[in-house]
């Protein structure tokens, strides 16, 4: 039994399903991550995970407990962390203050982690008192992904996380990711470059209207031919 | 000639300089209790202004009660002692209101039009419930020492023709101001709950997904609002006098000054109450004795020189208003677009 798992997850916002059965799963210390054409309910999968969409059927388990009765806000509390697309950073507050927000449900002292986040991503140290709107892309995302760390999350969940970041910049940040990872958390990521995130994933799922079309580890499903041409573009 | 210039300035001080110090200070304090439903709840609300209404409508009561007791604050008014009377009927009865009405559209995600257009009749029944309780009329509730300096002791003082008077209530109005000011945005940039109410004002997704509880934030901020409400309407009544009609037409420079100052900026809010009203007082005042002064004989002007008549003053709201939207609506501090 993984540590994060959507076990034949059913729904979609209007009276059509969009997942139709699909089944995610990622263990602590590992990445997953989620690849498929446009349309084909990654994002929306995520949501359903993170109970921003209500299932129709199926469950939702964490370390073993169906929460699939639990709101958002319960679901980080429980230790979920979830990384949105776009509109991730309070673009009218500091660096610090983003962090402090992410820490919102603690009551003990944060410093810790906010030195462990610095240390992570060193330009957010550097950039602390800056508003975040005034960040650029690739910084953006590396505050975005330290806020979601500041609840100390045991899943972190990343829609699209190099969406608009030169290729240098999405290089240092799966860096991260792989550092993230260490650190005993369970990454889950829906990704456009399936290639590289792939080939850092100890899971991948290849979804396709709504369905898991193949679940390998992320190497086994790079060499698999019939992924290659009909996912990863040849 | 020197004598001319100080006569002139003290005028200036009198009549247009010290009378809008006062009144921004009323309108920035407005401003602000709309910028923050607007920036938190994300709707232009129309109620704010039978808000300050309902708020100084139970000052008034409760300083009256307050004075048949035999209890005063001495050279203070007593509004004082019953500010906090009123400050806490407009926090139930604004908490009340957005449980039983904002409430119900919000869950319902509703269209911001919608919930303004939701207000407006919250406003006519807060109003109509003002004036039931207290009557249409004039209530005067000002008590305590009138002037800090009359003109008649300015006069004698510096010997000059003209003469500056200080109200007191112009002072405390002042003195309120800058100390509500001073500890909202203490609370909005240090504290804990301050920074939650900002975060929900910038990203409301985000927000929930860092924890935030939505229904404490919306609670904080109708607190919040109310009182500033209160101490806001309290304020102008004990400068002018309280009318329940007045403070429904207190809106428009009101939302003239959230928005001239970019709305969702508490900066701005009170940046924008100064604005127009220098700009309200400046219009409407009459310059013929100020120019009589420094202008040699035979340029003296016959008219008033007034470039707007008092019964107007709202136009300039207007006028500055319809300026910003057409040539900067994000206002001054750049907020949000209506």
């Amino acid at each position: 039994m993984s540590y994060l798992a959507g076990e034949d997850m059913r729904g979609g916002y209007g009276a059509a399903d969009i997942l139709r059965g699909c089944a995610i799963a990622v263990d602590r210390g590992e990445i997953a991550v989620i690849v498929g054409p446009n349309g084909a309910g990654k994002s929306t999968a995520m949501r359903a995970l993170f109970g921003m969409l209500r299932l129709r059927r199926g469950r939702v388990l964490l370390d073993g407990r169906d929460i699939g009765r639990l709101t958002p806000r319960e679901r980080v509390r429980a230790g979920m962390a979830f990384v949105p697309q776009t509109d991730n950073v309070f673009t009218t507050m500091t660096v610090q203050e983003n962090l402090e927000m992410g820490a919102f449900l603690r009551r003990d002292d944060i410093s810790e982690s906010m030195e462990e986040i610095f240390g992570l991503f060193p330009v957010l140290r550097e950039k602390r008192r800056q508003q975040a709107g005034t960040l650029s892309g690739g910084q953006r995302q590396q505050a975005a992904i330290g806020r979601a760390l500041m609840t100390r999350p045991s899943v972190l969940m990343l829609d699209e996380p190099t969406a608009g970041v030169s290729p240098i910049v999405m290089d240092e940040l799966f860096d991260r990711l792989l550092e993230i990872r260490r650190m005993g958390i369970a990454i889950l990521m829906v990704e456009q470059n399936a290639r590289r995130a792939l080939a850092i994933a100890d899971r991948g799922f290849v979804l396709v209207n709504g369905g898991n079309r193949f679940t390998d580890t992320g190497h086994a499903l790079l060499a698999n031919p019939e992924v290659g041409r009909a996912f990863l573009g040849g | 000639m020197i004598v001319d210039v100080a006569n002139a300035l003290v005028l200036l001080c009198n009549f247009v300089v010290v009378p809008a110090i006062a009144y921004g200070s009323q309108l920035a304090l407005g401003a602000l209790g709309i910028t923050l439903v607007f920036g938190v709840l994300r709707f232009a609300n129309f109620s704010h202004g039978d808000l300050m209404a309902l708020g100084t409508m139970v000052t008034i009561l409760a300083t009256w009660q307050l004075r048949r007791w035999g209890v005063g604050a001495g050279p203070l008014p007593t509004a004082l002692l019953a500010l906090p009377f009123g400050a806490l009927v407009a926090v139930v009865a604004s908490l009340a209101v957005d449980r039983s009405v904002f409430r119900f559209y919000r869950v319902r995600r509703s269209g911001p039009v919608v919930l303004t257009v939701v207000s407006v009749g919250v406003m006519f029944v807060m109003n109509g419930v003002v004036r039931f309780v207290i009557g249409p009329d004039d209530r005067s509730f000002a008590d305590g020492a009138r002037y800090l300096m009359t003109a008649g002791e300015f006069k004698r003082m510096t010997g000059l023709d003209e003469g500056l008077a200080i109200r007191s209530s112009q002072v405390l109005t002042v003195f309120v101001a800058v100390a509500s000011v001073a500890t909202l945005f203490w609370f909005l940039q240090r504290t804990r709950m301050g920074k939650s109410m900002r975060a929900y004002a910038d990203n409301e997704d985000l927000a929930l997904l860092s924890g935030v509880d939505p229904d404490r934030v919306v609670l904080v901020t109708w607190t919040i609002t109310a009182v500033l409400a209160t101490v806001a309407g309290t304020l102008y009544g004990l400068d002018k006098s309280f009318q329940p009609f007045t403070y429904l037409q207190l809106l428009l420079p009101m939302f003239a000054a959230a928005i001239v100052g970019g709305i969702g900026q508490p900066l701005g809010a009170i940046a924008g109450g100064f604005l127009v009203a220098f700009s309200e007082v400046a219009i409407t005042y009459a310059y013929k004795k100020f120019l009589r002064y420094l202008l040699p004989e035979h340029l003296h002007p016959d008219g008033l020189v007034q470039l707007l008549s008092t019964d107007y003053k709202f136009s300039v709201s207007f006028a500055i208003l319809v300026a910003v939207l057409l040539w900067r609506p994000t206002g001054l501090f750049r907020g949000r677009v209506l």
